[in-house]
Formats: C-alpha cells, structure tokens, sequence
C-alpha cells in the first residue's frame, strides 16, 4: 500500500518519507521471515541513512514534481504484462515455507550442518558471509568503495565553500537545548552499540555491514545538531577517504597473508594452529575491514551531500 | 484452487515489481525514478528472503534448542546486496544534483529538450549560420 501511495503523489518531500516508512515495513517483514541479519541491515540503510541522502539531495532539486503529459496508459500496459508474465512463471515454483524446496537441497544444508565444526562461530550468517563466500563479500566492499569515490568526485567541494561555513551551527539548532543535550549523551551510547555489533557479530545479529551503518548513522545525527565545520575538526576528510581505502585493503591484505601462509586466498585455517580459532581471526578481520569501509563511505557520502546543499545555499 | 495459495509470497513479489517498473517508465522526475527502482530492489530482496524461509523454522544461528533453520544464503546475499543498494542509489541522487545545476531541472522531458536545442544550433552553426542569427524567425524563414 505504501508503495502504491509513492506512485501517486506528487510531492517529493512526502513521497521520501513514505519510503523510509516503506523500509521500516520491509525491515518488520525480514524479522518475519527469520532474517534478523537481513532486517537489522534494512532498518539502519532503508529508513536512516538512505531517507536522509534522498532529503539532502532534494533540499537542491524542485519538492514537486512536474505531472507528466502522456498518458500513463501505455506504460500501465506493458508493466501489466510483464507482471502477468512473472505470475505466470512462478505456477511451478515450490511453495511457501516448504522445506522441500530445492535451494534447501544443495549447499545449505552443509552450512546448517558443519559449519559450527568448521568455522565455530554460532551465526551461519556471518560464517557464510566472512569465510565461505569471502570472495564476494571482498567483491561487495570493493563496490561500495568504489560507488564512495564515485561520489566523491561527482560532488567536490571547493575550499571557499568550507571557508564560508566555518565556525556555523545550525541556526535553528541553537535553541534546541534539549535535543543537543539528548544528542550528547545519546552519541557515545550509539557508538558503543555499533562496536558490539560490530564484534558481537559471530554470535548474534550483527556484522560489519550493519555496524558500518549504525556508527555512520551516529555521525550524522551529531553533524546535523552541531553543524558540518565542528564535525569536519573531529573527522577530517582525508582521513577519512584515507580510511576507506584501509578497510578494503585489510580485507584483501587478509587473503594475501593467507597465501603467504601456504594456503589459498582468503582460507583463514592457516592464520593459527589451530583451523577453528584461524577462522574466528580472520573473520573479525574481515568484518573489521568491511566495518571501516561501510562506514566510512556512508560517512563522506553524506558529507559531500551537505557539503554540497551549503553551496546552493550560498549561491543563491 | 489449494496449490495456488502457497504462491502468493511470489504473487506479492510480482506486485511490488511491477509498481517499482511502473514508477520507472511512467514518471519523468529523476528522484522517482530512484525510488521506484528502489521498491523494485526491494522486490528482488523478498524473493530471496522468501524462498529461504521454512515453515517451522527459525533465525540461522546455531543453538542447542532448535534443529530446524531457514537457509542462511539468501541472507548473506541479501545483506550485502542492501547495503551495496544503497551506496550505488547515493551514487544515482549524486548524478541527480549534477544533472539539476547543469540543467535546471530534473525532469526527463526539459532535459531532453535542452539537449535537442542545443544539437541543433551546433549543427546550424556548423553550416554556416551565425549563432545570434539562429533563434530569430527571420533566419528560421530562409
């Protein structure tokens, strides 16, 4: 219904909150679904960074949106179709829930069963994550990293802009005493969270991908109370950007040591004598890397983001 | 009649794509476009998660008092998938911005109309005709 209600409007500002709304739902759903990783993952992206981008960058843009002269009937059309078609393929899928069905049948059962022996860590999701399929959690903190810089140099930031914000809180924030203080107190309480999530992750929900969001997450609701010069004194941009390099290079240079171990890339048995507590070690390497990355990508986006509104401000 | 109702996590799947493919092709504003590619995302997410969970089961970490999990793949795929989703919409509200200081606008038919404008006094000028000559109706009638 949600989704319905996104296509019909017409203001922009509504139809973002709509989907952080959306998000929320999805993340209650996932939790239904027995995908606590998956639903942690959604409540942090879906409904907090991702609707603060979509506001930041709407703050440039026009709030409403233009009504569109064709008729949507032909569109209505072809998407009728094509959701038909997609009906129609699924007659002969397995059921819902069945335990039947054949992607329970190849390597999960292998995860479910042996992993506790292999890897030792509770979690199948983070043993599968970090130590199974390795090569494509490398592969995914490789795209982020490269979806930040990508950022990064669609929207540089000149010095003068830096220059005229210095020393600027938030106007509007000023008075907000209560909020501050809150903030203050809240901040430490936030970031000590994501670092348990962050290393909790073997045994409960939790991992470097959603630590990442949730300590990003804490940074940005500081900038947005204390104004974006105090937060770029505490976290400079270099290292900053320099960090998010680190993070995929401690992943990667995890493998390397792997094969400089004498065995394969990223086989984290040969890290100690002992194969179980080799792979608990380079999980929480790998996590920790994935973590600085995650983080400190989400945290430059919305900078440049701000950064970026603090220029249309001044030009105008 | 019976077999069908076992479908219908797929069916909702279908639904969510095809509003999400809607939003896609049906409206000209950028920001919306992301959006409905958004909601189409998340489609592809529940058909993952939904082909992973079994009936009875639960959340796939190991414990002593459970013997039936959900299958943990789709999970991890779906996870990364997430967050990558996200690093590469920031990209696309990135170009957005782009696209607004460089034209003014967001929406797909100014644009495009700009572009239209602009290839044809390059072209004009190409053939000889001076550039401040172009838009006045008098060079139009020659």
């Amino acid at each position: 219904m949600t989704a319905l209600a996104i296509t019909r409007l017409n203001d922009l500002f509504a139809v973002v909150m709509l989907s952080g709304i959306y998000s929320l739902l999805s993340a209650g759903l996932f939790l239904d679904l027995d995908a606590v990783d998956v639903a942690f993952t959604e409540a942090s992206v879906g409904a907090g960074i991702s609707t603060l981008l979509m506001l930041a960058s709407l703050k440039m843009v026009r709030r409403h949106e233009e009504k569109t002269r064709y008729k949507p009937m032909l569109a209505l059309g072809v998407v009728g179709a094509t959701t038909m078609l997609l009906i129609y393929g699924t007659l002969d899928m397995p059921h819902f829930g069945s335990a039947e069905a054949p992607i329970h049948k190849h390597v999960a059962p292998r995860y479910i069963n042996d992993s506790m022996a292999e890897i030792g860590v509770p979690n199948i999701v983070t043993s599968v994550l970090a130590s199974y399929r390795g090569y494509d959690t490398l592969g995914e903190t490789l795209v982020i990293f490269t979806a930040g810089v990508g950022v990064m140099s669609l929207l540089r930031v000149s010095r003068e802009t830096k220059e005229q914000e210095q020393q600027k809180v938030p106007a509007d924030m000023q008075q907000q005493i209560i909020l501050r203080i809150v903030a203050k107190m809240m901040m430490p309480l936030i970031l000590i969270f994501a670092l348990y999530v962050q290393f909790h992750g073997d045994y409960g929900p939790g991992g470097g991908f959603q630590a990442g969001v949730i300590f990003a997450a804490g940074i940005i609701l500081y900038t947005m109370l204390f104004g974006l010069s105090t937060a770029r004194r505490v976290f400079k941009s270099q290292v900053l950007q320099m960090l998010t390099a680190v993070g995929v290079l401690i992943y990667a240079g995890v493998g390397v040591v792997c094969i400089l171990l004498g065995g394969n890339f990223l086989d984290y048995n040969v890290l100690r004598h002992d194969p179980v507590h080799g792979q608990h070690l380079g999980i929480l390497l790998v996590e920790l890397g994935v973590g600085i990355t995650v983080a400190t990508v989400m945290i430059t986006i919305f900078f440049k983001f701000t950064w970026r509104t603090v220029k249309h401000k001044y030009l105008s | 009649m019976d077999s069908f109702i076992g479908l219908y996590n797929y069916w909702i799947v279908c639904l969510l794509m095809g509003i999400g493919f809607y939003i896609v092709i049906a409206h000209e504003n950028l920001i919306k476009k992301l959006i409905g590619l958004t909601i189409f995302q998340t489609a592809v997410f529940y058909l993952y998660i939904s082909m992973g969970k079994i009936s009875g089961g639960t959340a796939p970490i190991l414990d002593d008092k459970w013997q039936l999990y959900s299958n943990p793949l789709p999970h991890v795929l779906i996870l990364t998938a997430i967050v990558v989703g996200i690093a590469t919409t920031a990209l696309g509200l990135a170009l957005v911005v782009r696209i607004q200081e460089a034209y003014g606008s967001i929406e797909e038919h100014e644009i495009q109309q700009q572009n239209a404008q602009d290839q044809l006094e390059c072209q004009l000028e190409a053939y000889g005709f001076k550039k401040n000559h172009i838009l006045s109706p008098k060079s139009l009638e020659e």
